[in-house]
């Protein structure tokens, strides 16, 4: 069995399962303010303390982990939906005038860097999780292409092509039933980084601001909060910190496991 | 050369145009009037009309669009609508926290990943190796953000070596200046470190097991002269474009920092302004950090171009 992977599968599974724990069941509930015992150290009822309102901080992180994933999930979603038929036309008209306009399009969007598109979606339409999706969304779409289509012009020269074209099939419909299964490992390792960095996105978009408005509670947010405490609170700036960096190492290292054990070319690297 | 220099410029100037127009015509569909924000509820109508003809509201679309392209391309960037000043002036002060803050992040990141991705590549699967791999893993896992409250909690709050946030200005000296971007530096390089350790590991380790090392260590080299003498200077083309694609995250991860640090650099100026529905200033500092993203990885191509011969041909 793969290290990687089954240490970074099972840090994942630690947060999904919190986040899914979350719609059920909490220790506390998030809405509810408790004056008396705010700022808290962890202690036996309040594991990770309390926050400046009293808060369950495990609780907040238990449902900061639901935005943290939706909009990382969604991201990558849009990024996929859009990137990858983009990537497989591009390649399937291969020097044309598509490819040239897809991927031009493509260099476009790299010239701004991701948070700079989420500053001016946040500037036009307001601040929200929605947005915020859309912002992560669109730098992930030109990923997905670019690698979708590197990873199809290859397999286009392929002899199994060539028979499915003899076959009479299209470009479309060979794109889908021979081209995509064949880029899905790619896509699956590629898509676990991107829900890493979109984990990493969302977290310091919600630290500015621009991200889940309260009282929605999310990871970044809970860190801003915190700033102005954390010489007497450390507690409120260590445990959603804590969260973030475990599931992001979780995403990489499994990243890293999916693409040993999906491409076998790549092994001889680690060894 | 001049060809392959000529292509890139051209496809500079189509890119840099685009980004304009994208910028534009996104700021153009802001709902809300400006005028109306500046002077709050009571205004009347016809002080709302003359601002509205002060700031240039009233003209149509494409003639301010043709107006704002043109004012930037001789370093006229508009008039805040808050502040009544240049924002040519306003980007000007900024730029001078912003610039160096990425530039000394940009060097710590890079004189810490060659030593530690050199180091690995020579000790490959060693613990040495396993030790940097593992640290690195934890770099690029950590929000930059959050690792800079923890060096802010023990650096300025507990050891007091530094201040917490603000920024000295230059004319307090240069080692004031700079003492108030370290933090910060440290905090933006960590993570770009660690990629670019992993950058130059797995490109030397490729460059490594190219014949050319294996002729050198054939005359009587030893592992660690092949490496130094020949695999290194082959290794570094890979490692450029990343130095170059960092710059990117630099200066957008240089916003969210700048934050942290109350650091009156571009990103504040940015929030301060979205906040302020100053539309002009968003419009010309996104326009100006796409355009330092597009020159920058314009010259790195270049570069590359000039240290590889064979990649002139190809786009």
């Amino acid at each position: 069995m793969n290290r990687n992977l089954v240490l970074g599968a099972g840090l994942t599974a630690i947060f999904l399962l919190a986040a899914l724990l979350s719609f059920a069941w909490v220790p506390q509930d998030v809405t509810q303010m408790d004056i008396a015992n705010k700022i808290k150290p962890p202690s036996a009822a309040h594991p990770l303390g309390t926050d400046h309102f009293g808060r369950d901080i495990l609780s907040m992180i238990m449902v900061g982990a639901r935005t943290s994933i939706a909009v990382a999930l969604v991201a990558v979603g849009i990024g996929m939906g859009l990137g990858v038929p983009l990537g497989l036309a591009a390649a399937a008209r291969r020097g044309g005038w598509l490819d040239e306009v897809i991927m031009r399009a493509n260099d476009l969007v790299f010239a701004f860097p991701s948070l700079l598109i989420a500053i001016m979606i946040t500037a036009v339409f307001g601040a929200s999780a929605l947005n915020a999706i859309i912002a992560i969304g669109i730098f992930n779409i030109p990923v997905f292409a670019r690698l979708t289509r590197s990873g199809a012009l290859s397999l286009w020269t392929r002899d199994f092509v060539l028979a499915a074209r003899v076959a009479g099939k299209g470009a479309a419909r060979i794109s889908f039933e021979h081209i995509l299964p064949n880029v899905t490992n790619l896509l699956i390792v590629q898509g676990t980084i991107q829900f890493s960095l979109g984990i990493l996105a969302e977290a310091g978009l919600s630290y500015v601001g621009l991200g889940a408005q309260p009282p929605t509670p999310s990871w970044g947010r809970m860190l801003a909060d915190s700033q102005t405490m954390v010489s007497f609170a450390p507690h409120m700036a260590l445990f959603p910190g804590l969260a973030i960096l475990l599931t992001v190492l979780g995403l990489n290292l499994m990243g890293d496991g999916l693409r040993d054990v999906l491409d076998p070319r790549l092994r001889r690297d680690r060894q | 050369m001049l060809r392959f220099i000529g292509k890139r410029l051209v496809s500079l100037v189509v890119t840099l145009w685009v980004a304009s127009l994208v910028i534009f015509l996104s700021l153009e569909v802001v709902p809300g009037d400006p005028a109306a924000f500046m002077l709050g509820l009571n205004a009347q109508e016809d002080t709302l009309a003359a601002l509205r003809d002060e700031l240039g509201l009233n003209k149509g679309a494409v003639e301010r669009y043709v107006d704002w392209v043109g004012g930037m391309l001789v370093g006229d960037f508009g008039t805040s609508y808050t502040y009544r000043t240049p924002v040519a002036q306003m980007v000007l002060d900024r730029v001078q926290v912003s610039l160096p803050l990425a530039l000394y992040a940009l060097t710590l990141s890079t004189l810490i990943a060659f030593p530690a991705g050199i180091w690995a590549a020579a000790r490959r699967g060693k613990p040495a190796d396993i030790a940097v791999m593992g640290v690195t893993q934890l770099g690029v896992a950590i929000p930059n953000f959050w690792f800079a409250m923890l060096m802010v909690l023990v650096f300025a709050i507990n050891l007091r070596w530094f201040n917490a946030g603000g920024f000295a200005g230059w004319d307090a000296g240069f080692f004031a200046a700079m003492k108030s971007l370290t933090l910060p530096a440290i905090a933006l390089a960590l993570p770009q470190a660690s990629i670019l350790a992993r950058v130059m590991r797995s490109s030397l380790l490729d460059t490594l097991n190219e014949d050319f090392v294996r002729t050198a260590r054939a005359k009587g080299l030893t592992r660690g002269q092949a490496l130094w003498r020949h695999a290194l200077r082959n290794a570094m083309i890979p490692v450029l474009t990343i130095i170059g694609l960092q710059f990117a995250f630099l200066m957008a991860g240089a916003i969210i920092i700048e934050n942290v640090f109350f650091l009156p650099g571009l990103g504040r100026l940015v929030f301060q302004a979205i906040s302020a529905r100053d539309l002009i200033v968003v419009e010309s500092v996104v326009m100006l950090l796409v355009f330092a993203v597009v020159l920058v990885n314009f010259l790195v191509d270049l570069a590359y171009a000039a240290v590889d011969p064979r990649l002139r041909g190809r786009r």
